[in-house]
């Protein structure tokens, strides 16, 4: 793993008028339900992490859990009550407001659920705002926003205002904006959740094909698992403002740290979330067929082909090198057994 | 009252008008008790009673306590008058340079201060007046008398009306299309044939200065109760009580502190259309999304940038209505102000109706109501103003209006040098349309209401005297014969059933005082015209609203209607009806119809505009019909938007009410205007004021509360 370039520890966030002070008494130690009976509501409790550089981390958890919340101390958009955070090395809490605005004009792009376009602006005018609020020219600001209007496709639509386009779209102008300024970390609240299933699955997959191509650092708000298996690198499932736990899509399926993490887990099909890698056997026999397939495939892409064999079969790394083997008997036991009992 | 919650509202409600009505039974009218015209102190009558409060004697009428309360109030008026008088001649005496005389001299610190925002606002004023009208006083504001005895050459020549009315027309079109320019070039035609030019421009400079004051202060004062939870409590009462105060008596205490003109009229148009700007800013404000502000923190927006390019921006719809108020205000205090000397449409208006002379009111009038719809409708226009980032437009198109208005400028002084020759000797129609030597149609329309009058006089009459006879002075004499303690008894017993302990604490000390003012019996009266008023209103309001509702074309026509009525300057109806029925009560009471119904019908329209399309569908595959859906669905719906609508419908009463008093009313407005040239009316004037804000207050108190119940109650909060 590369350096961090977002990096938290031990963040608190505590609403509520002595918030700081019950926090230092509490030693770290915080229990919401003292905390309830005094006022305070916790919103992010001890949250320690790091995020790599190119690296995507969906925080999953449901309404209330604190997701949104961690993620508006990150950006600073609320200041935690507690805890340090790292942005590529900078102390975020010690900056000064103008350090911040400095951070946030060149660092920082943010998505938001409810798309939050400013309703007097066009496509093109909501686009261009963070550059013009840098003090970019116009016209220089207004062509880097047409260019953004094209990778977003929605070329022929930049002169609509954001009430005369549909949801879709206008998150579509959501990220454009927040793309304008070329950021190195993005944070996207929730950017799908208010659209219908159909579009989301089309942006979902725009959202990855824009990711391939610009490789942002980061950290993304949902609270659908499907969603985040899909698109994380590593997740963060959160509950009541702790993360319950934070690993690889394919770790958290074969082994929820909590009680919790499992019943999220319980209805994944497997086959589309697992790689042939973690099912594998390390483990490489002789008897292997010809048949070959990728470690890095999806267990739901070549289930067939490996079924259909009476041996086992080889998975190769990209040198081509067998790594290991699978035998149909695995594929069918990952994909329809011990789901019921536990594991 | 505990014993009673356990039954239902309605028998609540009996208890409480069973005990109004045996008080009211209880006690009996004293036989010394009559309505009298000079009141309390004023009173110089052998049996009457008085006490001495803070070394002010009050003397007043005494009655049995439960049938008026004593005026305890009284010493409040005096009191006022005395700290003004106080601040303006005593307070803080400090030494000021003083330019004239080239001397040092002591002068009250609250004489010095509003002498130099006199001074400050008078240069606006004549600035602009001078631009459009020409004259001198402000080259000598920067130079001397001397001097421009000496370069009489420097005097400001003003600009030919053919320019200004063609700066209005390409202005227009620049800001919204062909459409409003075209109107914008008729309205100022219209005002120069018609010989209204000079008194127009008047008004105009006047407007050109309080609006984009009042705007700017209101809009930092609304920000500013935004940004500071503290500057909102502490701004919050006063809004309130200022938006129920009848702009009539703010002119008092504005006479005593800035004297006479254009300038204090200015300054009074502050203080009215300031507040529905704080609080249109506010709302506008506080209905932001907060993503919306995250938003623009997170593409970097320092505390400025946010304001301005965010914030604003977004509430600009509310911000907009704040704007048409203000408009709406300052036209409504052009004629009102001129009270207290403003010159220009208002003072010609004033003038006329003082003589009968209803066509040249009629005139005056037009031509206000005229310039506020272009003013109003050119504001709007310029906040929804487009950018167009892509047209590749060479110099020309660029400049384009730039380049017509220096045209048109030469044009307009070629043509009034023509006009000089051609016209010599006589009045140059080309430079300016002197007042009254215009198209008149004054005279046609004075035959018309004589014609009027002569057909009609007997339907009329008979109408007039039945109203009178029949409806007004029964009512009257009814209010009139309500015990204080049982009104008393009733308002908080309404407050108490309505909104609680607090809401009839809040009923209570508002009633009490104006019951403890020495104008008890006026506010009855006012509050009967007031309650005729609403009632008529409302029952147009709601069937005119309801039946246009039934059709998308016809609601949206009718709010349109709306619109443009609530831009006329609330005087402007007292012409026709003066016309039509001369100066009696009928006439008051039916400008107040007319003008309150606005906003009974607007909010009809509007409450059942938002029941939800969900509930429609619901109620017609329940198989109900028009009726059934309008009975059983809509109104309960709907409902409680109407009842801000009454809300509404009763503070626009209120204010006709007391500008009837020009008319010639019994009520609280009559005293306003009275305070008025009176040397210590800036107490009176004030008091009464807050009896008049009082009065709406509680209604306002009650209606509010129970909305917000309601609301809650069918989930619509």
């Amino acid at each position: 793993m590369s350096e961090a370039v977002i990096k938290c520890e031990a963040v608190y966030k505590i609403f509520g008028e002595n918030a700081k002070k019950m926090l230092q008494d509490s030693n770290g130690n915080v229990d919401a339900k003292t905390f309830q009976e005094n006022g305070c509501i916790v919103g992010v409790n001890n949250a320690s992490f790091e995020v790599a550089k190119g690296e995507m981390l969906v925080v999953m958890g449901l309404s209330g859990s604190g997701k949104s919340t961690l993620l508006r101390c990150i950006s600073r958009l609320t200041d935690a009550t507690g805890g340090k955070i790292f942005i590529e090395g900078q102390d975020l809490l010690n900056l000064n407001n103008k350090e911040l605005i400095e951070l946030r004009r060149n660092k920082m792009g943010m998505v938001f659920q409810s798309f939050a376009l400013l309703p007097h602006k066009t496509v093109v005018e909501n686009i261009a705002f963070p550059l013009q609020i840098k003090g970019i020219k116009t016209e220089e600001s207004i062509n880097k926003a047409m260019e953004m209007v094209k990778l977003v496709g929605l070329d022929g639509r930049e002169n609509y205002f954001p009430r005369e386009l549909s949801g879709g779209q206008q998150q579509r102008v959501g990220i454009a904006r927040s793309l304008a300024v070329e950021p190195d970390i993005w944070f996207l609240d929730e950017p799908f959740s208010a659209l219908d299933p159909l579009i989301r699955k089309e942006m979902q997959d725009e959202f990855l094909r824009l990711q391939e191509k610009l490789q942002k650092t980061i950290m993304f708000i949902t609270h659908d698992f499907d969603e985040a298996l899909k698109l994380a690198d590593r997740i963060a499932i959160m509950k009541d403002g702790i993360i319950e736990q934070l690993d690889t899509p394919a770790n958290i399926v074969l082994n929820p740290a909590t009680e919790y993490v499992r019943k999220f887990t319980e209805e994944v099909p497997r086959e589309k979330v697992l790689l042939i890698e973690d099912v594998m056997d390390e483990s490489i026999s002789n008897n292997l067929g010809d048949v070959k397939v990728s470690k890095d495939e999806i267990i739901e892409n070549v289930a067939e082909k490996i079924l259909t064999q009476e041996k086992s079969v080889a998975v190769i790394d990209e040198n081509n090198k067998t790594v290991g083997s699978i035998n149909p008997t695995k594929i069918i036991n990952t994909v329809f057994g011990g789901r019921k009992n536990g594991k | 009252m505990e014993f009673l919650k356990k039954y239902p509202k309605i028998f609540q409600w009996l208890f409480l008008l069973i005990v109004f009505f045996a008080l009211c039974f209880a006690i009996d009218v004293p036989e010394t008790y009559k309505f009298i015209r000079g009141q309390a102190e004023f009173v110089k009558d052998p049996n009457q009673s008085s006490y001495i409060f803070l070394g002010k004697e009050v003397r007043y009428y005494a009655f049995d306590v439960f049938w008026r309360l004593p005026p305890l109030l009284g010493w409040l008026p005096i009191w006022i008058n005395d700290s003004l008088f106080f601040l303006m001649n005593e307070w803080m005496p400090m030494e000021f340079w003083n330019e004239d005389t080239q001397e040092f001299k002591t002068r009250p610190i609250v004489l010095q201060i509003s002498r130099n925002l006199t001074a400050f606002m008078t240069f606006l004023i004549e600035l602009i007046r001078e631009i459009l009208l020409g004259g001198l006083e402000t080259i000598v504001a920067f130079t001397s008398w001397d001097w421009i005895d000496a370069n009489p050459w420097a005097e400001l020549p003003g600009l030919p009306w053919t320019i200004v009315a063609a700066g209005f027309a390409i202005l227009a079109y620049k800001l919204s299309g062909i459409g409003l320019a075209l109107f914008a070039g008729l309205t100022m035609v219209y005002i120069s044939i018609f010989g209204q030019w000079k008194p127009s421009m008047q008004t105009l400079s006047f407007i050109l200065v309080a609006a984009p004051l009042s705007f700017i202060f209101g809009l930092s004062l609304g920000i500013a109760a935004y940004k500071s939870k503290r500057v909102e409590k502490a701004l919050y009462p006063i809004l309130l009580v200022m938006q129920t105060m009848p702009q009539y008596a703010v002119l008092v205490p504005a006479l005593v502190l800035f004297g006479v003109g254009d300038h204090a009229a200015v300054i009074i148009t502050m203080v009215v259309a300031v507040p529905p700007m704080i609080l249109l800013t506010l709302l506008g404000l506080r209905a932001i999304p907060p993503e919306v502000i995250e938003a623009g923190r997170m593409s970097g927006c320092n505390n400025w940038q946010l304001m301005s390019k965010v914030l604003i921006p977004t509430a600009r719809r509310d911000i907009l209505i704040g704007v048409n108020q203000v408009i709406m205000v300052c036209f409504s205090m052009a004629v009102i102000s001129a009270f207290i000397g403003a010159k220009g449409l208002g003072f010609n208006l004033l003038l006329a109706l003082n003589q009968l002379n209803i066509g040249l009111a009629l005139e005056a009038g037009l031509c206000i109501s005229l310039i506020a719809i272009l003013l109003d409708k050119m504001s709007l226009a310029w906040a929804n103003k487009q950018v167009d980032y892509f047209g590749n437009l060479n110099f020309f198109q660029r400049n384009k209006n730039l380049l017509f208005f220096s045209i048109t400028v030469i044009i307009g002084i070629l043509l009034s040098y023509i006009g000089s020759v051609y016209f010599k000797g006589g009045y140059n129609y080309l430079f300016e349309v002197p007042h009254n030597k215009g198209i008149s149609t004054a005279d046609f329309w004075n035959k018309g209401v004589d014609w009027i009058f002569d057909t009609f006089f007997v339907y009329i009459k008979a109408f007039n005297t039945w109203l009178i006879q029949e409806v007004l002075q029964p009512m009257r004499a009814l209010y009139l014969r309500m015990p204080a303690v049982a009104t008393l008894v009733l308002v908080v017993g309404a407050g108490y059933l309505i909104g609680g302990i607090r809401s009839a604490l809040v009923v209570c000390g508002l009633t009490l005082f104006i019951a403890l003012s020495p104008w008890w019996d006026r506010a009855l009266v006012t509050a009967y015209m007031a309650t005729f008023g609403v009632i008529v209103s409302c029952i147009i309001g709601f069937t005119v609203g309801t039946l246009c509702f039934q059709n998308k074309h016809s609601a949206k026509f009718m709010l349109g209607v709306c619109d443009i009525f609530q831009t006329f300057p609330s005087f402007v109806y007292l012409i026709p009806v003066m016309m039509l029925f001369g100066i009696t009560d009928t006439s008051v009471l039916i400008a107040v119809i007319v003008y309150a119904t606005i906003p009974a019908t607007r909010y009809t329209i509007e409450g059942l505009r938002s029941v939800p399309a969900g509930l429609h569908d619901a109620a017609t595959m329940s198989g109900v019909n028009k009726f059934q859906r309008l009975t059983k669905i809509e109104f309960p719906l709907a409902f409680p938007h109407m009842m801000l609508g009454i809300n509404q419908t009763i503070v626009f009463a209120l204010f006709m009410v007391i500008i009837g008093a020009f008319i010639g009313t019994e009520d609280l407005g009559q005293y306003i205007l009275k305070a008025l040239s009176d040397k210590n009316g800036a107490g009176i004037g004030l008091t009464l004021g807050i009896c008049v804000a009082f009065i709406g207050l509680i209604f306002d108190n009650l209606i509010r509360t129970w909305v917000e119940k309601r609301k809650k109650h069918l989930g619509i909060a």
